[in-house]
């Protein structure tokens, strides 16, 4: 039976088992491939994506799980023609490397932010600790989260 | 002993297969070019000046002919050509281009020579030179041994400044005016009365013009670019999710496949039952894979449940199926039958230490490179052409394969390198690719997808090899009177590079990197390393032979130096007779406050040469309830010229981040043959809470260019446990750390 969602301001329909992950139905159902499969048990974060608001691993979680609701992707959040505050925060301390876990860095970071615009320092590990990134580049990650709140509040 | 004769034992690993290939291929073969793989491929009003240069009338793209794994060379390697060409930043366009050995590495075997980095004799620097004519024999594009920049460093900026010269030379003949009173200026050359000829007015005129000479380059007081921290040029899209990874990649009809194959390293499939897979609706086709199978399916997550679902019956696994069996083999390797190298044996060692010497033995376990982007490639087989689109950091090794693999002629294949989800050394193995192609194959004429699961991804590795260190020393008067260094490994190359059928003969030179070519000077001084047999497949992981044997040798040196009542690293500075590895730990002491320490928390350090670049690194740490908390890190390395500092702060901070992974808790053991570890979360990197802020100094005191992928790797290990040495006094000799204290 399809599923309809609402995928980055669009609605869309997809015919596929209702539980198959979001992360795949968005990859390889919709081709939006912003959202990295790291490791598919939710220990690396690299998948995440905010469903209405809220950060979630979309490989643990199930398409029919979100019918009706409201889906961002790293697509969604900004482009590089408009950059989204924690994007440009991002491309500001030239955070990424590889790259491939930045997705889910940033979703994870703007959903942080969203829900408390001034974190401490220990509120950001804790946010963010739950997304890994082999490359290392987790003291760029942390001075990023800060310039977000900057510009956030500034914007 | 003369030179030549001690050259000869040290051994010449990389040298004794180019003096085959120069055997094989002739002078002929080397005096000619490889050409230029960019022509003939262009479009109506493009123009090529270079193998690295392409001009349409859009602007200017550089061939920046490296894997792009996160290291930030395209961004360098765009700089060097847009430093000579005059280039407008903003507009620059990067592209890793066609595989080809036209874009052969020439300073990758410089790391193979038997000279130290810090031998800046005639001879070293003579056999260093002559390296460059076997890697054109070989003929090999690859990225890999910090050697990136060395090797482009000079070359970049030649095709820059002869793109440059022959867009001058046209614009000189179009104005009908002196070259020497035309200049250029953000991609357009200045006429005398100021217009502006934009580059792609002139790029199909330029290209017709033969240069007689070499040009000349700016001089470094001149560079507007290099030496400045530029934005990455993948930066925009690596923020905006954007960036097309291999695994990313999306055609018209494409089927999603993934794969397994024996858990038993290089282990024979003997049987498999896919009866429940083929039934479950979205499975199109299982493919039988030399030691396992593919599964080819309308999406990736339908491919890896139906793997999931096929029972296997594999062989044994070919080397002993237990860690503790494979200890044994590495405590049993230190016989003179398996000598591999005594790279280093100045004084009389045997004659200097005393019956009491101080001994030690340490251990470091294998490692998985666990990249983000798990192991994927995508290929296309049609209408007798194959295209492979893969992160590869060897990507002229599929051009080498392809052909027999396939029955194709060279000239259909082609091959795509995209961005890499991170490397480390993993992505210069053919498995996924040639997994890949195999599929094609069975698929022909639909693209195909293979995308690896975490699991098979961490359990199909080519690991850093266990490895062990044993350390024979004496002190006296605060210095170290011998030094008895032995260290004992699987050979990485001999198993990567049989890989790919190389046979290399005479001793590896990575069991022993990272140990011989310290430069300490001590009156006696030994270090050999040995080569335990071939067991599990080995590959290079970021750093080589330095991640195990700076580990062992800087906490050997760092016992000695509390030995002999010393402060460790004043002992390191008074033995150490190489200036600008000197200054680095200077540095580090200067940065980190070492000698007036924070109550509750103790420093540690370590100092490591690799890839030529001296790289010092003190990391604090304190007790918690939850465990040891790591407060501060401290990073000081010569780079020779800093062509980016932004990038190579963040490649120091990245390159110990992923040392510290390893240290904490890094480790892949064996049972039944089979890796124990399967995700993230049984084989846990560093997590951003555990992270310290992390001080990065660069200095410019050494002579050459250095590449900076690895360096900051290897003392990363040890600086945290003789940091922990210093705080709860307990020696770690053994990796990982967590095996044996509790970390917060």
């Amino acid at each position: 039976m399809p599923t309809t969602l609402t995928v980055n301001g669009r609605t869309e329909t997809l015919d596929l088992p209702p539980d198959i992950p979001l992360l795949w139905a968005l990859r390889d159902g919709l081709n939006l491939t912003g959202t990295k499969f790291g490791c598919g048990v939710a220990a690396c974060g690299a998948c995440t994506v905010h469903v209405d608001g809220q950060a979630v691993r979309s490989c643990q979680t199930a398409l029919g799980d979100v019918a009706g609701a409201s889906v961002t992707t790293i697509e969604g959040l900004g482009n590089p023609a408009a950059l989204h505050a924690v994007q440009a925060a991002w491309a500001a301390a030239q955070v990424a490397q590889c790259g491939y876990c930045q997705s889910g860095q940033i979703m994870q970071a703007a959903a942080l932010l969203a829900e408390n615009p001034t974190p401490t320092d220990a509120q950001i590990d804790e946010a963010m600790s739950g997304n890994l990134c082999r490359c290392g580049t987790y003291p760029r990650i942390r001075a990023a989260v800060q310039d977000a709140a900057t510009r956030l509040k500034e914007a | 002993m003369g030179r030549v004769m001690k050259i000869a034992r040290r051994g010449f690993l990389f040298g004794s297969v180019a003096l085959m290939g120069g055997v094989a291929f002739g002078w002929y073969r080397y005096a000619t070019p490889h050409g230029n793989p960019l022509e003939g491929t262009l479009p109506e009003g493009a123009a090529t000046l270079n193998p690295y240069v392409i001009i349409d009338q859009t602007g200017v793209t550089v061939i920046a002919p490296r894997a792009e794994m996160g290291q930030g060379i395209h961004t360098t390697l765009a700089a060097l050509v847009a430093e000579e060409m005059d280039l407008d930043w903003s507009q620059i366009r990067v592209m890793h281009g066609p595989a080809s050995k036209a874009y052969y590495n020439a300073a990758i075997l410089g790391e193979g020579v038997p000279f130290a980095p810090t031998d800046d004799s005639r001879l070293a620097n003579t056999v260093r030179g002559a390296m460059d004519i076997p890697a054109k024999f070989l003929g090999l594009q690859i990225t890999g041994g910090s050697s990136s920049i060395p090797d482009g460093y000079e070359k970049m900026r030649l095709a820059g400044a002869a793109a440059r010269a022959a867009l001058v030379e046209a614009a000189a003949q179009r104005l009908n005016v002196p070259a020497a009173q035309l200049s250029t200026e953000n991609g357009a050359v200045i006429a005398p009365d100021g217009t502006r000829i934009p580059y792609p007015e002139l790029a199909v005129a330029a290209a017709a013009i033969d240069l007689r000479a070499e040009p000349a380059l700016k001089p470094r007081e001149d560079w507007r670019l290099l030496g400045r921290t530029l934005p990455r040029t993948d930066m925009l899209a690596k923020v905006t999710g954007t960036e097309t990874y291999a695994i990313d990649l999306r055609l018209p009809g494409m089927r999603f496949a993934t794969v397994r194959t024996n858990p038993r390293l290089g282990g024979e499939m003997l049987g498999y039952d896919a009866t429940a897979a083929e039934a479950m609706p979205g499975v199109e086709r299982i493919v039988p894979l030399p030691g396992g199978v593919a599964v080819v399916a309308t999406n990736t997550w339908t491919a890896m449940q139906a793997a999931d679902a096929i029972t296997f019956d594999w062989g044994p696994a070919p080397y002993p199926a237990t860690s503790a069996e494979i200890a044994e083999e590495l405590r049993a390797s230190f016989t003179p039958d398996r000598l591999d190298s005594t790279n280093r044996d100045d004084g009389d060692v045997d004659a200097a230490l005393p019956p009491d010497a101080f001994t030690a033995e340490y251990t470091a376990p294998y490692l998985a490179h666990a990249t983000m982007e798990p192991m994927s490639s995508a290929a296309w087989l049609k209408d007798g052409r194959l295209t492979v689109w893969t992160g590869h950091q060897l990507p002229t090794q599929i051009l080498t394969e392809a052909p027999a693999l396939t029955g194709l002629p060279p000239e259909a294949i082609t091959v795509e390198v995209l961005p890499m989800g991170g490397g480390f050394g993993r992505r210069a193995e053919m498995d996924i690719v040639r997994q890949a192609i195999a599929v094609a194959q069975a698929m022909e004429g639909t693209p195909v997808l293979v995308t690896w699961s975490r699991e098979e991804d961490m359990t199909h590795d080519f690991y850093r090899p266990a490895a062990m260190g044993r350390i024979c020393a004496a002190v006296a008067d605060g210095r170290i009177t011998a030094f008895d260094f032995a260290t004992c490994a699987t050979s990485v190359v001999e198993s990567q590079m049989g890989r790919i059928g190389l046979s290399i003969p005479g001793p590896d030179g990575t069991i022993v990197q990272g140990a011989w070519e310290q430069p300490y000077r001590l009156p006696n001084h030994r270090v050999t390393g040995y080569r335990a047999p071939a067991m599990v497949p080995v590959g290079s992981w970021r750093s080589v032979g330095a991640s195990q044997n700076a580990f062992f040798h800087e906490t050997a040196m760092d016992e000695l130096a509390h030995l002999a009542g010393a402060d460790p690293l004043d002992f390191r500075l008074s033995q150490i007779d190489h200036d600008p590895s000197r200054k680095v730990l200077e540095a580090v002491r200067d940065m980190s406050g070492w000698g007036s320490p924070t109550p509750g928390r103790a420093k540690g350090v370590a100092f490591c040469l690799s890839f030529g670049v001296p790289t010092a690194q003190v990391i604090e740490v304190e007790e918690t309830p939850q465990g040891l908390r790591l407060t501060g890190a401290w990073i000081a390395a010569d780079v020779g010229i800093a062509l980016d500092p932004g990038n190579i702060e963040a490649q120091l901070q990245g390159a110990m981040v992923y040392g510290l992974s390893a240290a904490i808790r890094g480790e892949i053991t064996f049972g039944d043959g089979m890796v124990q570890q399967a995700n993230f979360w049984d084989y846990e990197p560093l997590r951003l809470s555990q992270c310290p802020p992390i001080a990065v100094q660069i200095l410019q005191n050494q002579p050459h260019i250095r590449g900076i992928g690895e360096p900051g790797t290897p003392p990363a290990a040890p600086a945290l446990g003789n940091a922990i040495f210093a705080l709860t006094g307990q020696r770690l000799r053994d990796m990982p750390f967590a095996r044996t204290v509790s970390f917060a």
